[in-house]
């Protein structure tokens, strides 16, 4: 980097700062990028980055940003992409509010050097480094912001998405809605054996009704849970499949003929209480036993 | 050496095993059970590893055969009481015990042998 020996740039920005400020802020409302934020607020926001950035120059004008001295202006730029981001702003909102202060501050400098070239030049290249630095930070903050939302997410659709319901006594139902991956299956799994263990069921129905797609990794997966099922000693019926599933089993070769399989939740049920030795009776009707 | 108790109840035996295996261990419930199959003329044997949370390959393969000798002496096996993680090891292990009775408690297990023993 081409920087001064003692760049002027501090003084410069604590000098002007009430006029980069007001420059910065008339720019950022003329333009469209930032409609949904208040001038308002773009004027705090601004105010407060601005403050920073002058203190931090102050100390340090390397243009290195990621030293001690940067330190308060990064918090500040924190700060504001995790409230603009939870206002839904897109990550390059987020970047040109930190780019759009180059050109005040480049008027400034244009104004103080104007008869010096080199040294335009040099202050220029200068507060151009820092403040790209500043706004791919900001970017990075966003995209960290985002993996963060993401990842929490996904854990929480992981919690909700494979719950085991009891549909009589002994009789628990898992219906499965959504793909299957590896790690789904193995909460799948655990959440229907812990269920078995703390309701003493004999019988599980997995009921695949909502799964778009079943390929060998997914059969592979169902055949595990009914195997450790039947270790504990229950037993599974596989529910829910339709024409095309049934196809695609075949096809692949998956051998599901150790297993009970039914087209429907509620054959699958009627199987169920008949094993568990319940009957399903008309009101006023005679009893007969439920048949498959 | 340590050995499992093996517990006489009319025709059944009944096998509870309250410590973590070892191999040594294994072998020696595999000779003691077939012995106590053949003297006591049991017709039912009834393991209950609900205490058991670690199995490896080894021990899961000795279940197996314990249940397949147990069959072939005339004895009607039945494991029961697995814990979740023990199903799940022995699943991913590619040990599912296929020949090997199971049931969720002593109860239960109980229930299924109960014909096995009315049968003399």
């Amino acid at each position: 980097m081409n920087a001064p020996v003692r760049s002027r740039l501090p003084e410069i920005l604590r000098g002007r700062e009430s006029a980069i400020l007001s420059e910065w802020v008339r720019l950022q409302i003329e333009t469209d990028g930032r409609r949904r934020v208040s001038p308002d607020s773009i004027r705090q926001q601004s105010r407060e980055l601005l403050a920073a950035i002058c203190d931090a120059v102050r100390h340090d004008t390397s243009g290195v940003i990621t030293t001690p001295e940067w330190a308060a202006a990064r918090g500040v730029v924190d700060r504001l992409t995790h409230s603009t981001l939870s206002e839904g702003a897109s990550a390059s909102e987020v970047a040109m509010f930190v780019f759009s202060l180059k050109q005040p501050i480049f008027a400034e400098l244009r104004r103080e050097y104007a008869g010096d070239a080199q040294l335009l030049a040099d202050e220029t290249w200068f507060a151009n480094t820092a403040v790209d630095r500043l706004g791919l930070y900001a970017t990075e903050v966003y995209q960290k912001a985002r993996n963060e939302i993401i990842m929490r997410q996904q854990a929480e659709m992981l919690e909700l998405s494979t719950p085991v319901v009891q549909l009589w006594q002994g009789i628990l139902a898992l219906p499965l809605i959504g793909t299957l991956d590896s790690a789904r299956t193995q909460v799948v799994m655990e959440n229907l054996l812990a269920a078995l263990v703390r309701e003493n069921a004999e019988i599980a129905i997995i009921d695949i009704t909502g799964v778009p797609t079943v390929d060998t990794l997914v059969a592979q997966h169902l055949l595990k849970t009914v195997a450790a099922a039947r270790l504990m000693g229950a037993e599974c019926i596989i529910s829910g499949i339709r024409p095309q599933i049934a196809q695609t089993i075949i096809h692949l070769g998956v051998d599901l003929a150790n297993v009970i399989t039914k087209a429907t939740l509620a054959d699958a049920f009627s199987v169920a209480l008949r094993r568990a030795g319940a009957t399903i009776t008309r009101a006023g009707a005679q009893p007969h036993a439920v048949t498959a | 050496m340590d050995r499992i108790p093996i517990l006489k109840f009319g025709e059944l035996l009944l096998v509870t095993i309250q410590v973590d295996m070892h191999d040594r261990l294994v072998m020696a419930l595999q000779e003691d059970l077939t012995e106590r199959i053949v003297s006591n003329r049991a017709r039912g044997v009834l393991i209950d590893i609900s205490a058991l949370e670690i199995v490896d390959s080894f021990i899961g393969r000795m279940l197996g055969n314990i249940a397949g000798m147990a069959r072939m002496l005339d004895a009607q096996t039945v494991v029961v009481g697995m814990q979740p993680a023990v199903a799940i090891t022995l699943v991913e292990l590619g040990l599912s015990l296929t020949g090997v009775r199971t049931a969720l408690n002593v109860e239960r297990g109980m229930r299924l042998l109960r014909p096995a023993a009315a049968e003399q």
